[in-house]
């Protein structure tokens, strides 16, 4: 077993950076705000927070393993939820039972999946069967969804979701919150379908040299397809979490999620030309950033301030990615 | 102003005794592993030399000293009879010395002239184009090596041998005085290679030396005047042309003797032919192709670049469909409209350029052998077996004679031969019995091409069928049993290998140019 960690930190040297990286911030953060920062109450908040962000990251992350990027995630997430909400308000009869709303419940789960999914198989169809660059492909989309969903809601936020329904997004089992659990069980399905199957190898050889894949025989088109669409799926769910999370749907709802997935995307080993990345290093990079996110609200930093700090971060990432690339090249 | 033509003449006489380069007991590290291990080499002006050795021993390394890319730890250097103690590149240019890579350090976008020029426009520090200046440069330039050439075309739009003049040219009106190339050859058809080397013996008349990085041991026996062998970071045997042949040379270069036996099939005619076409086509490309393959046997295809070669290769493959004719396996006809029907078909195929369409760099040596058969391993859940999938890629490697330390390191850590094997495996895995194989030993050394060799002659043996589309002239007749010309399309020629001579087969792809 020993053997095996050492391994995989010799492996994953950027796994093993990321996690000293974040177990600096934390203590960074505990030290900075002694008292509130390693609190019950603020990892409770915490557990409520970042996992909308780490589903958004694991779709971006299945973009950016082919070597592509999907800027339309959060666009399609608003569309979903916006749909969910109209649903419940516009079909739900009001005074409903618990029963119905259930159902309607189940139904909006299956909605936000559908919705999601074919957004992503629209991005698909664009960048595999019309060689449309999937930075411009997903760019246009993403105007595209937010577009569909301003019109149908003339801008304004959907409210009038049923109690149950905010379960989603603030409940929790023991000590669990339900979007952590719901994060938690995709990081698990994702590790498992990237790492132990054929499709999950492929996607990495696909990112790693498109031609020679073609040359294996493998079907890049149809790869690529499904990789945008299960991107998409993920996005309805984060729309999901979002809309019940906030008790809302909103077109222009979390728009700086784009440039964050990106962000936990590259900090978590994933590089932007394909090929690498794993779910583990999502989990920590999103640590990371939530840590750094919660300690700088509690620092009281504007949330201007932050967006300015993850586009810093971003950038300074990509640097040194680039130095520490130079540096095993010789 | 002078022109560099003028100054090499006016050298001409003096410059004919004294020695260009000649370096002295070079050393040189990287992390603790002697790569040069004092290693002495000269070049004379006027001289037409070669460095020869295989893959990783050196030869490579020695060029970028002598072009003053990497400092040597040890030893003497001296340019013109110059001793340089820290040697940049700028000296190395100042020196006269050139070197011409394998990518030609080309600009693909753009014009040839603009190409020629660039080095003008970027020393004398104008800020301003005159493009009278720029087409005057190229023009000359171009005169200087006796071509004539479009100078408003795309670099990136010429063939590779115009490519190569045009870098040529450009060294040449650097005032070269010696021009080094890599691998000069290795993607040029015989025809071109002989305008090259009269182009070359042309410059010689002028006073340049040329030194040649090259593994292919006829070539060197052709053109050059003097021979540096190099194995595993040391010079092993250096002297004049005329007291090598190829067999001494083989040695020298891999260590061992290699044997020449020719590929026999014995195989019974009989027997459905494995893979036959008959009149296949693909408007544009080639037309009326009839192909035999039978089990076990070895057929060449060659012809020259844009003769429909690589072209029908895809078709079979499935890239670039045929679009009129029939193909059948053991007299069944199939149909191949995709790289998916041809591999249900028990076809395979390792491509030509193995670095941009064969292999996955930065992925393991693993997901290279096994990218397309991953489903193989499948356990009853529908989930990946790691322990057989390493088990296997352990075996592979070994029976495919991979050598690396490990298989999860990336391919890219590879050497070329055994990176070609690695995709040799990868497609021998999927059980097909049909292989196609494009340039199968492109830019790989001489110890790997001849273990290549050796596979596929034992994969022939269990009743696997090889086509071999390639130019190298040499391998074909060794190791095929019938060799197929195609010009312009169509088959003109079919020869036995067994009686066969190289240069009748030279003079017959000569003659259908």
């Amino acid at each position: 077993m020993k053997g095996g960690l050492g391994k995989l930190v010799r492996s994953e040297n950027n796994l093993f950076q990321l996690t000293i990286i974040t177990v600096c911030t934390f203590a960074l953060m505990c030290w900075l705000l002694p008292g509130t920062f390693l609190t019950v109450r603020n990892f409770r908040s915490m557990s409520f927070q970042f996992p909308e962000l780490g589903i958004l990251s694991i779709a971006m992350m299945l973009a950016m393993l082919t070597g592509g990027i999907d800027l339309s995630l959060v666009g399609i997430a608003n569309l979903a939820s916006i749909l969910v909400a109209l649903s419940f308000v516009k079909l739900m009869p009001p005074g409903s039972s618990s029963g119905v709303v259930i159902a309607f419940m189940a139904g909006a789960v299956l909605l936000a999946i559908l919705a999601g999914s074919l957004c992503g198989l629209l991005n698909g169809f664009l960048i595999s069967k019309f060689n449309v660059p999937p930075i411009l492909a997903t760019l246009g989309s993403m105007q595209l969804y937010t577009g569909i969903a301003i019109v149908i809601t003339k801008g304004a936020a959907v409210i009038g979701f049923p109690p149950q329904y905010s379960v989603i997004g603030n409940g929790s089992v023991g000590i669990f919150s339900i979007p952590l659990i719901i994060f938690i069980s995709l990081l698990a399905v994702f590790a498992v379908l990237l790492r132990k199957t054929n499709y999950g190898i492929n996607l990495y050889l696909i990112g790693a040299n498109m031609k020679a894949a073609i040359f294996a025989g493998i079907k890049t088109d149809k790869a690529l397809m499904i990789s945008y669409m299960v991107g998409g799926c993920l996005a309805g769910l984060a729309g999901l979490v979002m809309s019940s999370r906030t008790n809302g749907a909103k077109a222009d709802y979390g728009t700086s999620y784009i440039l964050q997935s990106i962000l936990v995307s590259v900090l978590g080993g994933v590089k932007p030309s394909g090929g690498s990345g794993n779910v583990a290093g999502i989990l920590i990079a999103v640590l990371a950033l939530q840590f750094l996110s919660s300690g700088f609200s509690m620092l009281r930093f504007s949330n201007f301030a932050k967006e300015f700090v993850w586009g810093c971060f971003l950038l300074a990432i990509m640097i040194i990615n680039y130095f520490t690339s130079e540096r095993n090249k010789t | 102003m002078l022109s560099p033509l003028g100054l090499i003449l006016i050298k001409d006489e003096d410059a004919m005794s004294s020695e260009i380069v000649k370096a002295e007991d070079i050393e040189k590290s990287f992390g603790g592993i002697k790569v040069l291990d004092r290693v002495s080499m000269a070049v004379s002006a006027g001289e037409i030399c070669c460095l020869a050795g295989e893959n990783g021993c050196g030869k490579s390394t020695l060029i970028k000293v002598i072009s003053g890319v990497y400092p040597h730890d040890g030893g003497r250097i001296e340019l013109n009879g110059r001793e340089y103690q820290r040697l940049g590149p700028i000296d190395s240019i100042r020196e006269g010395i050139q070197v011409i890579y394998q990518d030609f350090s080309l600009f693909p976008n753009l014009t040839v002239a603009e190409n020629l020029a660039l080095n003008d426009q970027v020393e004398s520090g104008r800020s301003l184009v005159s493009w009278g200046r720029v087409r005057r440069i190229a023009r000359e330039s171009l005169a200087m090596i006796g071509i004539d050439m479009d100078i408003d075309k795309t670099v990136g739009e010429l063939p590779v041998s115009s490519k190569q003049l045009v870098a040529i040219a450009r060294a040449v009106y650097c005032n070269a005085r010696l021009i080094i190339m890599d691998e000069p050859t290795t993607t040029l058809t015989q025809k071109e290679i002989e305008s090259l080397f009269s182009l070359i013996r042309g410059l010689r008349e002028k006073g340049i030396s040329t030194l040649f990085v090259s593994h292919k041991i006829r070539e060197m026996l052709d053109i050059t005047e003097k021979i540096t062998i190099m194995r595993n970071g040391r010079v092993v045997v250096s002297g004049y042309t005329r007291d090598f042949d190829e067999i001494k040379i083989t040695q020298a270069m891999t260590g061992r003797e290699i044997s020449g036996d020719r590929f026999r099939w014995s195989g019974n005619t009989g027997e459905p032919p494995l893979l036959r076409t008959e009149k296949l086509g693909r408007s544009g490309a080639f037309q009326g192709i009839d192909l035999t393959l039978r089990r076990g046997e070895i057929v060449g295809v060659t012809g020259l670049l844009g003769s429909g070669r690589t072209e029908l290769a895809l078709a079979l493959f499935g890239k670039g469909p045929s679009d009129e004719g029939r193909i059948f396996r053991n007299d069944r006809e199939i149909v191949i409209k995709s790289i998916q029907d041809a591999i249900a078909n028990g076809i395979a195929y390792v491509p030509e350029d193995r670095l941009t369409e064969g292999l996955f760099l930065e992925q393991s040596i693993e997901r290279n052998l096994f990218a397309n058969i991953y489903r193989k391993f499948i356990n009853s859940v529908g989930l990946l077996d790691f322990r057989k999938v390493r088990a296997a890629a352990s075996e592979k490697a070994r029976q495919y004679g991979v050598t690396a330390p490990d298989i999860s390191l990336p391919v890219r850590s590879l050497s070329g031969g055994n990176q070609q094997r690695v995709v040799l495996a990868r497609w021998m895995s999927t059980g097909a019995d049909v292989l196609i194989l494009n340039g199968p030993t492109v830019g790989v050394d001489v110890g790997s091409k001849f273990e290549i060799h050796k596979k596929l002659r034992e994969i022939t043996e269990s009743g696997v069928g090889i086509l071999i589309f390639s130019d190298d002239i040499q391998e074909l007749i060794m190791n095929c049993n019938r060799i197929m010309i195609i010009h312009k399309g169509s088959f003109t020629n079919e020869f036995r290998s067994d009686t066969l001579r190289e240069s009748d087969l030279i003079d017959c792809l000569n003659a259908s140019r």
